[in-house]
Parts: structure tokens; sequence; C-alpha cells
């Protein structure tokens, strides 16, 4: 048993202590927004706040995660998190959309440590987020669009 | 054949489930209305409209992130004189009767950029239909001319008495009504939504939380998860497996031999990952595709040493050879390459033996779904249900003549005798080393021009691996299109073919052949264009004369991208053409060198004419992405072979476009009054030759192996 605190609520989950976070949040917790995508942290789709910080959940351990924070694309909250959701309808970012919670959940990330980014300041802290529909162009303007939300 | 049910099962009490009116086809192609919840066989239902004032836009093709969802509700929505915020689009059951792509002869599928063009007419008419019979309600309810009677926003109103109802007041009247034969449509200039700038898409807000359902995420009871084994080369066989420890892993339930591989049983994915990684397992290549890339280029340039099958002849390319002024030759190679959707393949499944089968899918082809798991499970095709839920991409790889994820879903099933649901999961290592890539090709190309300095030669021959099996002696039409209606004004064209039987299976990757053929075609007319000294936008529009569309896409793109204005240094310019699902796209790509040579991707103006525009920002949003997707694949991204195996796993290997790589983007749309064509592959073939042509105004070199980086260029 190993004990984990996702979206404000503790868990016990019954599997190895290998297991990545990410399985049991999907196959565990059935909070399905959170995607896989490769496994080998190279394409962001499995990403989450852990403490507030976008990581990739495919590669944290579930032992390893008892004191962390957890918080998925279904309870991100805030003033940061509304702007980026918002935005992200506003600019109608996604195509397929597998990619897009994390996606949101990394420029979530972004927001909260810089809360204008420039066009290069967006791509560097975005660039392990892969979109195979390529909505980059978009999701670069929606960033836009929401730091602007923050500000005003 | 027209018919009115009744209406029972008329559904009364809870606010969601109040009257519904069904407007389709039958099967004669006359329309039909039913009430209530019983839906009758032979009915293709396309609207339904609650009393609550909820309409359901039923959608026949799936939905991959090319908008069709947005797409074909927005059809409706302006017929019916729907309110946009009350329509809520469904994706309809696997039923070919009802459901049939209209250019696909019977089958139910989506592809080809087909969504639009082969349901506009049919959508149209069907909210055309249900706007009439409510109407018609109106009138005999008000007792007043049906003539006097306006629609607007899901509203009936009547000036003269001043009386109205919304649609889900008048469902109840008007599904009592027989449904009128002949309707007319709106006049175009009178649409207030096909063409609006901009309109909400329909799948934005279950994308934007979490809350959107792809098959991956799907649970049902019972289910078990499911990886596959399979023999890392194609066409190999399991000699012998041991799976006991494999059996050991804590939440391992079962490991069968399924005949793709060794299939492990799992009370999640970790655990079936974990189990698959345990068995030890032997492999017999005795008939497996056991060579490498180099030999496998090798085989077919030795079949081109004959001319193959012809697609096209046109005046004498030999006698066009013997009396040029100047000739040159250029041999092109195209890599393997993977779809790599960013959702790999999965696929969710109930069988209940000798009896049913249910799978929940980002399903591409329905009808071939159900053919494929009926066949594996002897049910009939009416007993394989198909609920199909959004895709995480396709780009073509979701439908395949074997089904081969659904149909191997459907073998773990039948394994276990239906014991569990199984939801299969592939991973990324599965699906970049699975197959169903776009072929490799190689294309050679002979041009020559006369002592004025005009073309009289385009000698073409084209060869790869065809998806299905097709003779040698027969062509691949796939292969060549593009080329098979080469436009340009020469005289002498002779295009040939030829296809190489392997074991490595090839599928249509987005764009099909256009994604080889608008290469070696736009980069060799560049060639040309420079042996003549011209211009390549000037070289182009003279060769165009008959091709107004292909003309005007050009000098729209050339200049809003401001062709001509001197550039400055380090800076390149390249431009192409190019036709494919009916639709006319050119690209101007701007590039720029740095000091270390690496090439940077600045900006792309794309203009495409692709009939009348139903959503303009998700036609905006297909070329951004076809773009995209063609960039990072013509960039850096291959599938080759080491004896055999796959030498790519996951994405390091198979690099995605990034952020960081992304260029500008500028869509332009000619606005046309001709009938709607495809939208979803046509943004991607005149990238990459563009692009090549840019950077040949900084490198002077011709790139010629793809992908880019395997010809030296460096991006930065």
């Amino acid at each position: 048993m190993y004990q984990v605190t996702i979206n404000g609520k503790q868990h016990q989950v019954d599997v190895d202590g290998d297991t990545p976070l990410l399985w049991v949040i999907r196959d565990e917790l059935d909070l399905t927004g959170t995607k896989f995508g490769c496994g080998i942290s190279a394409c962001g789709a499995c990403t989450v706040l852990v403490d507030g910080v976008p990581e990739r959940s495919c590669q944290i351990p579930i032992e390893d995660a008892r004191d962390m924070s957890i918080t998925t694309i279904e309870a991100v909250s805030g003033k940061v998190a509304q702007a980026v959701q918002d935005a992200w309808r506003e600019k109608d970012v996604v195509q397929c959309g597998y990619c897009q919670s994390g996606q949101i959940v990394q420029a979530i990330g972004l927001l909260k440590e810089n809360s204008a980014p420039t066009d290069s300041e967006i791509d560097a802290y975005m660039s392990g987020n892969a979109c195979r529909c390529a909505t980059y162009h978009r999701i670069r303007a929606a960033i836009h669009v929401a730091a602007q939300k923050l500000e005003g | 054949m027209t018919s009115t049910t009744s209406r029972r099962g008329f559904l009364k009490g809870s606010a969601a489930a109040g009257a519904t009116l069904v407007i389709g086809f039958n099967l004669a192609g006359q329309l039909t209305v039913q009430a209530g919840e019983t839906v009758v066989k032979s009915f293709n239902p396309f609207i339904k409209i609650r009393s609550d004032n909820t309409i359901i836009a039923v959608i026949k093709h799936f939905e991959m992130g090319q908008g069709t969802t947005t797409g074909l509700t927005t059809i409706l929505a302006e017929e019916l004189d729907a309110d946009w915020d009350s329509m809520v689009p469904e994706f309809a059951p696997a039923d070919r009767k009802r459901y049939a792509n209209l250019f696909w002869g019977g089958a139910q599928g989506t592809g080809g950029s087909s969504a639009i063009a082969n349901s506009f007419m049919q959508y149209r008419q069907a909210g055309a239909v249900a706007r009439d019979m409510l109407v018609r309600a109106a009138a005999a309810t008000w007792q007043v001319p049906a003539a006097d009677i306006t629609t607007l926003k899901g509203v009936l109103s009547h000036a003269g008495s001043g009386k109205s109802a919304t649609y889900g007041q008048m469902v109840g009247a008007a599904a009592k009504l027989t449904p009128a034969e002949d309707v007319p449509l709106k006049k175009p200039e009178d649409f207030t939504l096909i063409g609006k700038d901009y309109l909400p898409r329909k799948d934005s807000n279950a994308k934007t939380d979490g809350s959107a359902i792809f098959a991956m995420d799907v649970k049902i009871p019972n289910m078990v998860y499911v990886v596959v084994a399979r023999p890392p080369r194609f066409g190999g066989k399991v000699k012998s497996f041991d799976d006991s420890k494999a059996r050991a892993v804590r939440g391992v339930v079962d490991v069968q031999k399924i005949p793709r591989g060794i299939a492990v049983y799992a009370k999640n994915t970790w655990a079936a990952l974990k189990g698959r990684d345990a068995l030890i397992l032997t492999w017999d290549f005795s008939e497996a595709e056991n060579r490498s890339t180099d030999e496998m280029l090798t085989q077919y340039r030795d079949a081109m040493k004959k001319t193959g099958n012809i697609a096209l002849d046109k005046g004498d390319a030999a006698a066009a050879s013997d009396s040029a002024e100047q000739k040159t030759s250029l041999e092109f190679v195209f890599p393997f390459l993977a779809h790599a959707p960013m959702e790999p393949q999965n696929c969710v499944i109930r069988y209940v033996e000798g009896k049913s089968a249910e799978l929940w899918d980002g399903c591409q082809s329905p009808s071939m779904t159900q053919d494929v798991v009926a066949k594996i499970l002897d049910l009939k095709i009416d007993d394989v249900k198909v609920n199909t839920v959004y895709a995480g991409g396709s780009f073509g790889r979701r439908v395949t003549g074997d089904a081969d994820y659904g149909g191997e879903a459907a073998m773990a099933a039948k394994a276990i005798k239906g014991k569990y649901a199984v939801k299969l999961v592939w991973t990324r290592e599965d699906d970049l080393k699975g197959g169903f890539y776009r072929p490799m090709h190689v294309e050679k190309l002979d041009l020559a021009l006369n002592q004025d300095k005009v073309p009289t030669l385009w000698r073409h021959s084209v060869t790869g691996i065809p998806f299905f099996p097709i003779p040698a002696d027969k062509l691949d039409g796939s292969a060549v299109e593009g080329l098979q209606n080469l436009p340009y004004d020469i005289a002498n064209i002779k295009v040939d073919q030829h296809n190489i039987d392997s074991k490595v299976t090839t599928l249509w990757w987005r764009s099909v052949g256009h994604s080889h053929t608008a290469y070696s075609k736009e980069v060799g007319i560049d060639v040309m264009a420079e042996m003549a000294g011209a211009d390549p936008l000037d070289f182009r529009l003279k060769l165009l004369k008959d091709h107004p569309r292909e003309a005007a896409v050009l000098k729209l793109a050339a200049e809003k991208a401001g062709w001509g204005d001197k550039m400055a240094p380090g800076k390149g310019r390249g431009i192409a053409v190019h036709e494919s699902f009916n639709s006319f796209v050119a690209q101007v790509v701007d590039v720029s060198k740095d000091k270390d040579g690496a090439i940077k991707v600045d900006r792309v103006v794309c203009v495409i004419d692709c009939g009348i525009v139903i959503n303009p920002d998700v036609v905006r949003a297909q070329m951004e992405g076809g773009i995209g997707y063609g960039l990072g694949a013509v960039m850096r991204n291959k599938i080759s072979f080491d004896n055999g195996e796959v030498e790519q796993n996951n994405f390091p290997d198979y690099l995605p476009l990034r952020m960081s790589d992304m260029p500008v983007v500028e869509v332009h749309i000619i606005p046309s009054g001709e009938k709607p064509t495809g939208v979803g592959e046509p943004g991607l073939p005149p990238l990459a030759p563009a692009l090549s042509n840019a950077i040949f105004q900084v490198t002077g070199k011709r790139i010629t192996a793809l992908p880019m980086t395997d010809s030296g260029i460096d991006f930065a």
C-alpha cells in the first residue's frame, strides 16, 4: 500500500512501488485527463503539478510520491489556471486534444514563474511538450493571451 | 418509401429526455422522420431535436483533430437555422447502411480529406428538411401560412400574430408530419454559420479540462489491460516462449499466444508491461524481412533499371531527351515514416463468446473494424458494435486493411473466451516499430530544356511498396498521385511506377502519395527554373496558364509573402504549389542561416483554395497543422532498418516537431463558390519542397535525400 495525495485527497493504492504515478492516476484513480504518450519523459502528455511545479508523472515511482501534493488537469484551479484554460478556448488551440492536458499544465507552470514570457521563453519552457497536430502556433498565442488576462 | 412512425417510445418526465425528432434518409435516399427513442433499422438519422432545445448532430465521421465534429455540425445548424450553442455533436454508431462515406462505395470511414466534401449536400438536406417540418408544424399549430414563418437561432416566429416557439416546443408536432421530399436549400449568400470567420470548436471545452474521452480512457467493468509481445521483424513468428516469470508478476492474470504474438493480461497497464518484459521469447525469422535499409534501396534501384507501369505518357520523351539543349537528372530518396499520433494505438473490447462484441475505439473505419472483428470472433457483422470516441490523432494510422489493433484486441479477447473485457494498449515503442509506414520511395527525374529555355521533358519514375499487395505489372495509383495530372505545360511527359514486394507493412500517411510526389515535382520545377535562369514564381506561372486555381494560390502567396523583395544576407525564400484532394495550396517559406550554417524556418505563408469554406478557423488550423507535421518529418524523421529490425524506439529517435521548431504561419483562404474539397491533408505537400527551395537559396544545395538532416542540413 502506498499513500498519495492527488487533487487534495489522500489515496491508498495497492500497487508495486515502482509503478509510475501516471499509471496510478489513470488506472487506479480513474483520472484520465493525464495522458500516456511515451512513458520516457519525451513528450509531456503526462504532465501534472507536483507541489505546483510541472513534472512528468511517468517518471515518478509511486513509492517516491508519498510527500508530494499532486494536481492533475481535472483539478487545476486559481487565476493562472483559469486564464490559461480560457485562453486555450478563445484561441481554439486544440485539434486531437490528446496532448493538451499536458500542454495546459506546463503552461500554468510557465506563467506562475514568468507572468509575461517572450516567444523564446515560451519555446524554451514548452519544448518538452510534443503536439503531433502541431498546435504550437496557437499554444504560443494562447499563452500570450493568458498573460494579458493575468495582467489586466 | 417515405414513412412516419408513430410517437410510441416517446419519453416523458425528465427534462433531458423529452420529445425527439429524428431526421435522416432511408435506404432509398428519401427523407424520413421518426419520433421518440425507438430507432427503426433502415433509417439514417443525422439530427435529433429534444424538447429541451438541445439539437444533437449525429456525426458519421470520426474526430482525430481535423475539426469534423465542428464542420458537420455547422452544416446542419446552417440549414436548420439553429442556435450554435444548442448544437451537440454525437458520434454515429457503426452502421454502413446509414453512415457510409459517400465517396467510399458503401464503407463507413474517414480519410482522403473527404469528410466535408462527401457530406456537404447530405447534411444540408437533412438540416433543411428538419427546418421545413418545424415550420409546417408551427403553421398548422398557429393556423398561419408557412411562408410567413421565419426561423432564427432555434426559434420559429410569425410576425403577423406575434407568435413564437422554440424548436424544442414544436418538436412534438413536427414529428407527426411527413418530411417533404424536395426542400429548397439556402442560397450561399444567406449563409450565417458556413463561412463565418470564427465559430467555437465543439471539442474545445472537453479537450481543455481533461474530460474528453479517448479510447485510452475507457474503463468498463471486469476489464484487464493487455500488451502484446510481437516479433521484432516483419514476417517473424514466435518460435518458443516461457511465461513463468511473466505470470509471477504481481497483477498479471493471464498470458496467451495469439496470432500476432504473446498477449499479457493484467490488472493495470504497468503490470502488463512488466509481465511482457518478463517473457522469455525466441523468434523464427526464416520468413522475415531481415534486410537493412541500404539493401532495400538496392532492390528499388535494380527495379528501376527497367521501365515500370506507365502512369502518364504524353509526347515523345525519348526524342525530347535526344534533342535537349540542357538536361539534368535527380534521384530522390524518401524514408519510411511512422504516423506517431500522440495517442498510441489502443482499444477496448467486450466479447461475449458466440454472441456479441462491443468496441470502444477512436475508430477511423467502423465498417472495416466490424468486418475484421466479426471474422476473428466468428460473429455476424451486426453483432459487433463499435462506439467511436475521440482519437488522439491518426494522420491515416487508424485505418488499415486488417484493422490491426482492433483485430488484435479481438484476438486477445477470443484467447480468453471473453472472460475479461480487454483494453489493448500499444506503447510508443510498439507504435514506432509496428509498421504501417509511409513507404520508402525512390524517385528519379530527368528534365530537359530546349535552346529557348523552354522545358521540353519531364521524365519521372517512382518506386515504393504498395499499401496492399498489387501485382508488379499493375499501376499503384496512390504512389503517383499528383504526377498523373502534372499541371505544368510540358510537351513530353512520361511517368512510370514500380511496386516493390516487401514484408514491411505500409499505409497512407497524411497526404498519401502527395507526401513524396509534391517534393520531387516542386523541387524539380525549381531546378528547371534555375536552369532557365528564370524566377521560380514566373517560371511556374508560365507553365500553369490552363490551371487558374493553382496560379491564383501561387500569386496570392507570393504577394502576401513579399516575393521578389530583396532578401538580407543569410535569408532565403522558397515557393511551391500543389493540388491534392481537389484543393489547391501554395506556400512560401522563409529561412535564415546562422553563422554556424544551421537553418531556422522563420515563416510560412500559406494560401488555400478548398472551394466553399465551412469553418475558416478550422481550415487555418489544418493548414498550420499540416505545415507542422510535414516540417518535423522532412527535417529529421525516418524509420530505418538494421538486419530487419526497426532502429527507432521512442520519441528521442523519432523526434517530433517541437514548439521551438514551429515557424510563424500565416494562412489566407481564396473565396470560392466551388464545392468544398479537402483540408486535413492538402496543407502538407507544398511545405517540404518550398522549404527545400528556400534552403537552396542560402546553401546552393539541392536536397534530394530525406530527411534533410541525412543530407547534412543542421537546424537551429
